[in-house]
């Protein structure tokens, strides 16, 4: 069974938002929620990297573990998913996640929060796939249509990868190897060929 | 001849010269460790210099914020926060774990209280005469107050305990629109119950001013296990432990409780985190001395209730239970006709 995950390439995130916009355009999420972001570091400076960020669907995830209404579920592929029928929205999965992925809409006054929304991987959430329901409240289920998260497929520069574990693990070790600047490798080029 | 003497000669140069070496070695090898730690230092330097990539982790591991052009109330631009981790693990830990402990052994002390000690009676006939002890104002913020801690108490501890607790019993769907409810009455409730709270300290702060007869009234433990009468004024030393325990834990309490109540107010997550832990024990801490004076209110003090419920405690219980204070009131004491006196059904039952 895939263990799905994300994972930014620093090296190649060029900190042109199209993962940001597609999720937002995919799953018609509302003003204000931000499913995923890219957060640039030493923003104008020399070296400076930009990262896309969303919820990367934690293996003992601290948003499961605080939920006061237990409402989170992972899924076979390892995807970290919420039943909104249960949210009540009190906010404590935002203060327990590592990377700021649960996003509440405004609802009223005083700072009332409405129900959690995050990245989903593109895998909807408990109700029926690919149902309306389920898309107007976790949006598109891409992965039940066999495709992968939107935010990965749309990446320009390829910094964005989403997928199972072992294959995107492996995309990116032989990146890192082409990039070279390490002495292991060195000669395999010539001796095995290109694709190492 | 010759050749021994400049072999003697040879030996002991040797000798000489091997001694200022050990002894320059024995010196200078130790060192030798100042000169290696020197050294990895100034690779490690370097390393940093030299490894952006290495460096742009480290910034992201501690939580350095970056730039970032999505906006929303909930949006960051800080890639990792660390300390979410330590309040899940403070939350789901200790504080779950241990304050329930703390509720129990209460409960626990006053139900052995109420078997071996049995509730404080009132003593002798009642002579139908009472003094006032509570205005109406007063008895309107006690109840208003009360009613709205017994609602948050069961509220909160919903959510904190409710997962363990009650989904089991309410199953998921049941718990959740239960702990929806919960906490929309909890954070609603809040506010009026922070008014409440600081208008009773304000209006009983005057007679809850700690002396030496509560002092010697603690240390008797108010008699309440030897059955002897103790000194007491207008509050008694428990009365005014209970005072201090809601000018201090409940006003943690309530200041807490806005900060969580109003996230608007550009909050950030380490204040959230910490803001609820200190939220939770304080309130657990006073939900559980709470049960003592709930207890004594209604059971384990006959005529006390009266005092609040009606406004007026027979004479017989205000000198029994606060004796001072009686002899500063005992001049306003009127014998009601109509209604019975404070206590006196109870009284009459006890024999
Ligand atoms: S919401 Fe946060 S804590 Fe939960 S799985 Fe996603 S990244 Fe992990
Ligand atoms: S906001 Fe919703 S999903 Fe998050 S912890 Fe609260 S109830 Fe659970």
């Amino acid at each position: 069974m895939a263990r799905m995950k994300f994972l930014c390439d620093a090296e190649r995130c060029i900190e042109c938002n199209s993962c940001v916009t597609a999720c937002k355009n995919e799953h018609e999420v509302p003003w204000g929620v931000n499913r995923r972001r890219v957060v640039t570091l030493n923003d104008g400076v020399p070296g400076e990297k930009s990262i896309s960020v969303a919820c990367m669907h934690c293996t003992d995830a601290p948003c499961a573990a605080v939920c006061p209404v237990d409402c989170f579920y992972t899924t076979d592929d390892g995807i970290v998913l919420h039943d909104k029928d249960l949210c009540i929205g009190c906010g404590y999965c935002f203060y327990a996640c590592p990377f700021g992925a649960p996003q509440y809409p405004q609802q009223s006054a005083f700072g009332v929060r409405g129900k959690m929304d995050k990245c989903t991987f593109c895998a909807g959430g408990p109700l029926a796939d690919n149902s309306n329901k389920e898309y107007e409240k976790y949006g598109r289920n891409r992965i039940a249509e066999g495709k992968l998260p939107l935010c990965a497929e749309m990446c320009s520069t390829k910094a964005l990868l989403a997928g199972d574990g072992d294959m995107i693990a492996d995309i990116y070790r032989q990146r890192v190897l082409k990039r070279g600047g390490r002495p292991q490798t060195w000669g395999w080029e010539s001796a095995y060929g290109a694709s190492g | 001849m010759k050749t021994t003497s400049t072999s003697a000669r040879r030996h002991a140069r040797i000798m000489l010269w091997s001694a200022v070496i050990i002894v320059v070695g024995a010196v200078f090898l130790p060192l030798a460790s100042y000169v290696y730690v020197d050294l990895v230092s100034a690779n490690a330097a370097a390393a940093q210099d030299a490894n952006p990539r290495a460096n742009y982790w480290r910034a992201i591991r501690e939580g350095n914020a970056g730039y970032t052009s999505a906006s929303g109330p909930y949006t960051t631009n800080v890639l990792i926060q660390n300390g979410g981790q330590n309040w899940r693990q403070l939350r789901n830990g200790p504080v779950a774990s241990y304050t329930p402990w703390i509720l129990a052994i209460v409960v626990l002390l006053i139900g052995l209280f109420h078997l071996i000690k049995g509730p404080q009676k009132l003593e002798g006939p009642l002579s139908g005469k009472t003094v006032p002890r509570w205005s109406l104002g007063e008895r309107v913020l006690h109840w208003y107050t009360a009613v709205l801690f017994i609602i948050l108490s069961i509220t909160g501890l919903s959510l904190l305990f409710g997962r363990a607790v009650l989904i089991p019993v309410l199953g998921p769907q049941g718990f959740g629109a239960w702990a929806d409810f919960a906490m929309l009455l909890h954070n609603y409730l809040g506010p009026f119950f922070v008014v409440g709270v600081l208008l009773e300290i304000l209006a009983w702060m005057r007679f809850n001013i700690p002396n030496a007869t509560d002092w010697a009234w603690i240390k008797k433990g108010g008699g309440m296990l030897s059955g002897e009468h103790v000194s007491a004024g207008r509050s008694n030393g428990g009365e005014k432990i209970w005072f201090w325990i809601v000018a201090t834990f409940g006003v943690a309490v309530c200041v807490t409780g806005l900060i969580l109540d109003f996230p608007n107010f550009g909050q950030t997550r380490e204040t959230m985190q910490l803001t609820s832990i200190i939220h939770a024990i304080a309130a657990i801490i006073w939900v559980a001395v709470s049960l003592g004076h709930i207890y004594l209110g209604l059971l384990g003090s006959e005529g006390a209730l009266q005092g609040m419920a009606r406004g007026r405690v027979s004479v017989e219980w205000a000198k029994q239970h606060h004796d001072l204070w009686y002899e500063e009131v005992k001049n306003t004491a009127t014998a009601e006709t109509g209604e019975p006196a404070a206590g006196g059904s109870e009284a009459k039952q006890a024999g």
